[in-house]
């Protein structure tokens, strides 16, 4: 369920009506939410409330996005909503994970929300498996796109002159038969169960993923994020004058410690 | 993932749901099985102190003390509870993997379990002791029903809690931290002075104690999380005493059964 942040007063709950909603599906190393946390970051985009859900493991924290002392001290919950009118786009970042039998219930009062918020589309940000790529999906990028049946046909077009690549469909039987093909997107969380809902409710949604493999995942989600940025055209590409893409990203402060905490000085 | 001294670290999995669960399709015996534990797993809070008066009646309460974990509830046994001052007014009652309380009051320091505690010359003032394990799963029941039975207006939390100083994330190394210690967050509407240091970014806390602060940061009540981080998970007589600052704090000080000049 949404809930604005600041409900007191004359100020009406925000206007989605015609944007873009953004979000990561929770999959492998995470590449979808911390692709989500670059745009908010680096757009300084606003937060305008929560998506308040039994479906997520409860946390709490200061504000990830903390550029000073001042702001630093925000509470920040599992989902929150963040929008930047200007571009119309409005982003849903998920910082837990989902709990046990809750995926289904997830994503029926997201898609909910989404048709009753107006918004136009959906790009889902998301990630697969590396290793359990077939021989076809092993050539070439290892970026990979779908589009719904409804926004196939605003965008599809577009897609093509970009050059992406269509998440393959791959055989439900290999070896037996290659005549029947299912889509697959193993380690993609709720990926494929909202990208098909979303088909059948009528939808506009794309989704854009990356083949990898956890670790330090910071590079797979520049990667994402870039290719993202290639259709959405969220910050200007510099690529000609820049030779570190990346650079244009603002990593959040609380991308800090990843890897623990420092070392014992009696080592040294 | 390999660290610094060798030792192989499994991260949990961070791939979301697994093949299996995804592909499953759920057969009507799967789903009666799936509702019949989903049943068990309900919990029930029982408050004692409808018997006389009008069950439907939100509970007007001006200060909700909320102690998760052994440590935190023996410092409100150690500190503030006392028979004289305190009557019990709830229970709550649970069943899952690690626990199950029942719905007696008559419990021994040494069970699991989740009271509620009402001072009897201020009837607003509402203390819970949860020792027990709430799972995941059970901690947005646990608050829709907890906090659905009381009025949100007036109201403010305090919750007190522990967690093991090796999830402290910081530059240096815990090594050479003193531990325990304690750290605050705080709900945007809460604006009084925190009894300690705020919660350094990039440290999170999960949880019961984050599904309480969650709540009230959504529901826009004022509410405070002090979390001791301690090296030792048992109940423990020095991280129950870390939490003697609070006795200084505006919600506790009127509380403590003795006065302290800290």
């Amino acid at each position: 369920m949404f809930i604005p942040c600041d409900r007191g007063g004359d100020s009406a709950a925000p206007d989605f009506k015609g944007f873009t909603l953004l979000m990561p599906a929770v999959s492998v190393g995470n590449v979808g939410q911390l692709a989500i946390d670059l745009v908010i970051s680096t757009l300084d985009m606003t937060k305008v409330g929560y998506f308040y859900t039994d479906c997520l493991v409860p946390m709490v924290g200061n504000n990830p996005y903390a550029t000073a002392e001042e702001n630093s001290t925000e509470l920040s919950i599992n989902a929150e909503v963040y929008s930047l009118p200007s571009k119309k786009l409005v982003v849903l970042q998920i910082r837990s994970p989902f709990i046990k039998n809750k995926y289904r219930p997830f994503c029926e009062t997201l898609l909910s929300w989404v048709k009753s918020s107006k918004c136009a589309r959906v790009v889902l940000l998301s990630s697969s498996h590396a290793y359990q790529r077939d021989d076809e999906q092993l050539l070439g990028t290892p970026l990979r796109y779908l589009l719904t049946p409804d926004l196939e046909k605003a965008v599809g077009g577009r897609m093509k002159e970009l050059n992406w690549k269509e998440m393959e469909k791959v055989a439900a039987y290999p070896g037996i038969s290659d005549t029947d093909k299912v889509l697959h997107i193993p380690g993609g969380g709720i990926t494929k169960l909202l990208f098909t809902e979303s088909c059948s409710e009528g939808i506009q949604m794309a989704v854009l993923l990356k083949f990898c493999s956890e670790g330090d995942n910071i590079p797979d989600a520049f990667v994402l994020v870039n290719y993202l940025n290639e259709w959405l055209q969220l910050i200007k590409s510099e690529s000609n004058n820049s030779t570190d893409p990346s650079s244009q990203w603002k990593i959040p402060s609380s991308w800090r410690l990843l890897f623990g905490n420092g070392l014992p000085p009696a080592l040294f | 993932m390999a660290t610094f001294f060798g030792e192989v670290v499994v991260a949990p999995s961070r791939a979301g749901l697994d093949e299996e669960e995804e592909a499953r399709e759920e057969t009507p015996e799967d789903r009666e099985i799936r509702r019949e534990i989903e049943k068990k797993r309900e919990i029930d809070v029982l408050w004692t102190w409808q018997a006389g008066g009008c069950a439907e009646e939100p509970l007007v309460c001006s200060r909700f003390i909320v102690a998760i974990g052994r440590n935190a509830a023996a410092f409100l046994s150690s500190f503030i509870l006392d028979s004289v001052c305190w009557e019990v007014v709830g229970v709550v009652k649970l069943w899952n993997e690690w626990c199950r309380t029942s719905s007696t009051t008559n419990v021994l320091p040494t069970d699991s379990f989740c009271l509620f505690y009402r001072l009897i010359s201020d009837p607003t003032v509402l203390l819970c002791q949860c020792s027990c394990y709430v799972a995941e799963d059970q901690q947005f029941q646990w608050l829709e029903k907890v906090f659905g039975s009381m009025q949100k207006k007036g109201l403010q939390v305090t919750i007190l809690s522990t967690c093991p100083v090796a999830d402290y994330k910081t530059q240096e190394s815990t090594l050479t931290l003193v531990s325990p210690f304690l750290k605050a967050l705080k709900t945007k509407e809460f604006q009084e002075p925190v009894c300690c240091p705020l919660l350094e970014q990039p440290n999170i806390v999960r949880d019961l104690p984050a599904a309480v602060l969650s709540y009230c940061q959504v529901w826009q009540i004022p509410a405070v999380l002090y979390q001791c981080y301690t090296d030792v998970i048992k109940l423990d007589t020095v991280t129950i005493e870390a939490f003697k600052p609070l006795l200084s704090s505006k919600v506790l000080k009127s509380l403590a059964k003795v006065k302290f000049h800290v």
